[in-house]
């Protein structure tokens, strides 16, 4: 029999239910608001003797004391099959294109998949396999990928294949396998998989460190603080200093198979803009869309508070799936601050005792558990998959001493730091590229899989042009204390060759066609060009004299910047650097 | 509100605190409006019998046996046409001495545009001040507060923008404006002979506080009658949105709520976020764009009303007194626009962006030099070359009272780069420095 229960309060989206049977935590329930096809959907967060706390997906505008509430029985699930790809969904997962209307209308839903769709489908399995949780039956083409449909997550006996189904066109309802339980009973399987979101999918044999480079093709995230297969990282920054363009990049150009982008509680023109860029623009690895690619879960600001905690479930989940067919998949979330004011503003309402900044006390532990689900696994068939994890985290004032930031950086691995300096000059991306850190680089796998894609050199030049710029910022503040004048021209050429590797290597033009994307053969090239001039034993007479000079070399590094690699300009403007070291070396040497 | 037959009436009060009272009823729905003794009043609380309601005009002078009026609908706005011209109070009553308003009756705060049928802002706004269009270009469907101190001239720099932009109606949103602050939109308005496009929504500082919260639902509910029904372009003025979350302050602290950062409640982003993300580009024409004020204290963007803030809207506008010229300037470091990149050299000419950057960059040379300056070292040639280009740039772009067209502007710009610098200083690339540069 399902529980039913009759409302006795509501504040804001909280609504207070007494039930008249079992309750679950994170049970999922339904409100009947009285008007045709309008089902407010709830979690149950909170049971106290009979009464239930649940926070309501939607608006609770005009509902009564004694509405009638029906439970579901299960957590909130999302489904899983062909036909994610390219999607627009709300936090819930309702398929936003389905929805009519101008405005988004509550107690609406859109099923997330299509049902009535053929695929092309072909088995994996042969009848007589014994098989469990997460193995692979078939497989379908989605959008240039191989979609693999798998037993479900949750089955924890192995099963015998009976049935497969013969190569052919099926929709995700048909039935494509049969098999049996050890009790002989048949079961049934269409291409359709269900998983509560707020559980981490497992179904693979182990988790692994991650060891590979994820391409970005930002140079001061590739070359100085790596992100790799499988990692989890976070951008923190002031707004203002560009941490939406930044995610973005990396939305289009990270070496992913599949990329998940969460919009949490953030701005709607931001999504648009993934809307009418993302069908446009070619993903250059593959020369699919990258729209072909790419889920969006789009729960904006202005949507339902308690929504905005399950959107980043919704993706994560999603993303584990991906996982599970052996692909690399990325997951974008911005901004984890507001999924964690959202769990705010929810213990505000149940009189929770707050911690700091009246966050929850659990805080840390529900954001650690959270970057957890990333990571690198091997699969049962000896496969890898993997997610790649990287947040935007808001911190209020830009002050990085806040519950959520320092949350954040004890759960993940990569930290980049925006700063309002840079961003106030203009050197974007405003990543402090001595502040941010990428704990993968003293791995030794990591620096193992470098050495044999970029060669052995590669790790120890990465090291020089740290060292460099630290030598640079040490000379900037002595000249900042004691002046152009009071410090030796040595401090002037440090300071010089940190403001060389800035402005060629880490400032980053992610508007211009041609710089935005640095590939890593291009970003090696780069690299030894500027540490060969950054070696040279450059004298000047006058510190005027080190900024001209320095000046113009910048200035045709960056003209390289803006052209084809190797093109014909670019070549001339090496060579117009070449004449600019070689003249001044000449001239000193007189 | 007229009253119905079959409403809901209650004649004892159990609790009254300065801006809530609760009661015992039955059969009330969330957030339905009452009156109370007369005076309008929300529910914002239901805990089994108790119902909790902000009076928004506050309790001063309610008895506990005054009498209460359900009336069984959510806050709501009559718009039409009429409303053009209009000056009306927080609750949507004309104070211009005009007739009530003809036209459908709409509640106010509703559900969000679906994202997936907006279009991506491309219509850029121009407004002849060089510091916005040429740094901070606007554009239509987009939600950009000034920052500025109480005694910087904000106001005034809204009402020129409102006024050069083009839009197809003004709704102006005044929380705990000053009466003499009123007066002035009014007049400007009223010279500008532009008194028929505007809607005004006015709650001044010899109001209640509480009913400021009504504003910008009321404002942006009649932005939406106009940019949907009518296809028009509508630009929305919310002033000051620092006053508006003040009065979030006051009724979360009379519901005992725990506070967050700076006394303001822990729902602030949302509550924000929510009138903010009315601004809209509509795919077949209609456009919601919101210039809001957020006055700070002594410059202070870290406090919670404008930290929020930033992280909502696109982009916001630093008012800032330039000491050497005496002008009032955009502050080209700290003022941005998110969407500027949707527009800049795309709808207006190609060297845009790059000149734009370059000025900046140089500026901060400027800044850098300054500093040098003011302790004490000696400057080089190139220090005093930034030095006098930013004394320009100041001058003849930043400040409020430029009004130029962008080509104007940009060619503004490259004729102080030739003034002042050599090609290579600049930075800008090859191809336009060949195409645009001035000896």
């Amino acid at each position: 029999m399902t529980t039913t229960g009759i409302i006795k309060g509501i504040i804001a989206n909280l609504v207070l239910i007494e039930p008249n049977g079992p309750v679950r935590q994170n049970e999922i329930c339904y409100l009947s608001t009285g008007a045709e096809n309008e089902k407010l959907i709830a979690e149950v967060i909170k049971i106290s003797g009979n009464t239930v706390f649940a926070q309501v997906f939607d608006s609770t505008r005009g509902i009564q004391c004694g509405t009638e509430v029906v439970f579901s029985g299960s957590m909130l699930e999302v489904y899983l099959g062909p036909g994610l790809l390219s999607k627009n969904y709300d936090g819930l997962q309702n398929d936003l294109d389905k929805l009519e209307g101008l405005f988004l209308q509550r107690g609406k839903q859109a099923y997330p998949l299509n049902d009535t769709q053929l695929w092309q489908f072909e088995p994996l399995a042969q009848p007589g396999a014994i098989l469990s949780a997460g193995d692979w039956l078939g497989k379908v083409p989605e959008h240039g990928l191989q979609h693999i449909i798998m037993v479900p997550f949750n089955w924890h006996q192995r099963l015998t294949l009976q049935w497969v189904a013969p190569p052919g066109h099926y929709t995700i309802q048909e039935t494509i396998a049969i098999l049996t339980d050890h009790n002989g009973k048949e079961h049934p399987l269409n291409m359709v998989r269900k998983w509560p979101v707020k559980l981490p999918m497992r179904a693979y044999r182990q988790k692994l460190r991650p060891q590979k480079l994820l391409e970005t093709g930002i140079r001061i995230m590739d070359t100085l603080h790596p992100m790799l297969e499988g990692g989890t990282g976070f951008i923190p920054g002031p707004f203002g200093c560009g941490k939406t363009v930044l995610q973005q990049s990396i939305a289009k150009q990270a070496d992913a198979d599949v990329v998940v982008v969460a919009a949490c509680g953030e701005r709607a023109n931001e999504l648009v803009d993934i809307f009418a860029e993302f069908p446009e623009l070619v993903d250059p690895r593959t020369g699919n869309k990258l729209i072909e690619r790419t889920v969006i879960i789009g729960n904006t600001s202005n949507m339902p508070v308690s929504a905005r905690e399950a959107s980043v479930y919704t993706a994560m989940t999603i993303c584990e799936y991906y996982r599970n067919m052996g692909l690399r998949v990325l997951l974008l979330a911005d901004s984890t601050s507001r999924w964690a004011q959202a769990l705010r503003e929810m213990s505000n309402r149940l009189e929770d005792l707050p911690g700091p900044d009246a966050y929850p006390v659990d805080l840390p532990a529900v954001i650690a558990n959270f970057y957890a689900r990333a990571g690198m696994v091997e699969l049962n068939n000896g496969k890898t998959g993997s997610i790649t994890f990287i947040g935007t985290v808001s911190p209020a004032g830009g002050n990085f001493k806040e519950p959520v930031t320092e949350a954040t950086k004890k759960a993940t691995r990569c930290f980049y730091a925006l700063s309002q300096r840079r961003a106030d000059s203009k050197r974007y991306p405003a990543i402090d590229p001595i502040e941010s850190y990428s704990k993968y680089t003293e791995y030794p796998e990591f620096a193992a899989s470098m050495a044999h894609i970029a060669g052995n050199r590669w790790l120890q030049q990465v090291q020089q042009l740290k060292n460099y710029l630290l030598k640079g910022k040490e000379a900037a503040d002595q000249i900042n204390i004691l002046g152009d004048d009071g410090v030796s021209i040595d401090f002037h050429l440090h300071f010089w060759r940190a403001e060389l590797i800035d402005f060629v290597l880490l400032q980053q033009d992610a508007f211009d066609t041609v710089d935005q994307l640095t590939p890593l053969n291009r970003q090696q090239f780069m690299t030894g060009l500027c540490l060969y001039i950054c070696n040279q034993s450059f004298m000047f007479d006058n510190f005027v004299e080190t900024r001209s000079f320095f000046k113009k070399i910048i200035n045709a590094l960056r003209q390289m910047n803006y052209t084809q690699f190797k093109s014909d300009a670019f070549n001339s403007y090496a060579n117009e650097v070449n004449q600019l070291i070689n003249l001044h070396l000449a001239l000193q040497n007189n | 509100m007229k009253l119905k037959p079959f409403q809901k009436r209650i004649t004892k009060i159990e609790n009254i605190t300065k801006a809530t009272c609760t009661l015992l009823a039955n059969e009330i729905g969330y957030e339905e409006l009452a009156l109370v003794d007369g005076r309008l009043a929300q529910v914002v609380k239901i805990k089994g019998p108790e119902i909790t309601l902000q009076v928004f005009a506050g309790a001063e002078g309610i008895s506990n046996y005054a009498e209460v009026v359900f009336l069984g609908q959510a806050p709501s706005l009559v718009v039409g046409e009429k409303l053009a011209g209009r000056f009306l109070d927080a609750y949507g009553r004309p104070v211009d001495g005009g007739p009530n308003i003809e036209g459908s009756e709409t509640e106010t705060g509703s559900t969000s545009v679906n994202p997936v049928r907006r279009r991506r802002p491309n219509i850029p706004i121009f407004t002849g001040i060089a510091g916005i269009d040429l740094n901070n270009t606007l554009v239509a469907g987009q939600k950009i507060p000034f920052f500025a101190d109480p005694d910087q001239p904000y106001n005034e720099v809204m009402a020129t923008v409102a006024l050069r932009a083009n839009a197809d109606k003004i709704i102006l949103g005044g929380m705990g404006l000053t009466h003499d602050d009123y007066l002035f939109f009014k007049e400007e308005f009223r010279r500008a002979g532009a008194l028929n496009k505007i809607i005004a929504f006015i709650n001044t500082s010899e109001n209640p506080p509480v009913e400021r919260l009504l504003i910008p639902d009321s404002a942006l509910t009649a932005a939406e009658y106009f940019a949907v029904n009518h296809k028009e372009n509508v630009l929305v003025l919310l002033t000051d949105m620092t006053l508006y979350a003040d009065a979030l302050a006051i009724v979360a602290n009379r519901m005992d709520q725990i506070p967050s950062k700076d006394s303001m409640p822990g729902s602030l982003y949302s509550d924000l976020a929510r009138i903010y993300e009315k601004a809209v580009q509509f795919k077949d024409g209609g456009s919601i764009t919101i210039i809001a004020v957020t006055t700070l204290s002594q410059g202070d963007i870290t406090h919670a009303i404008p930290d929020n803030t930033g992280y909502i809207t696109e982009g916001q506008l630093f008012l800032r007194k330039d000491p050497e010229t005496g002008k009032v300037i955009i502050d080209p470091f700290r003022s941005l626009s998110r969407l500027k990149q949707l527009v800049i050299g795309k709808k207006t000419r190609q060297d845009h962006p790059q000149v734009m950057n370059a000025a900046i960059r140089l500026y901060a040379d400027a800044a850098e030099a300054r500093t040098k300056m003011e302790n004490g070292f000696d400057l080089t040639d190139y220090d005093l070359r930034t030095l006098q280009f930013a004394r320009a740039y100041n001058q003849q772009l930043l400040s409020i009272d430029v009004n130029l067209p962008m080509e104007a502007i940009l060619d503004t710009v490259w004729q102080l780069f030739g003034q002042f610098f050599h090609k290579e200083e600049v930075s800008v690339k090859d191809e336009l420095v060949n195409l645009y540069w001035k000896d």
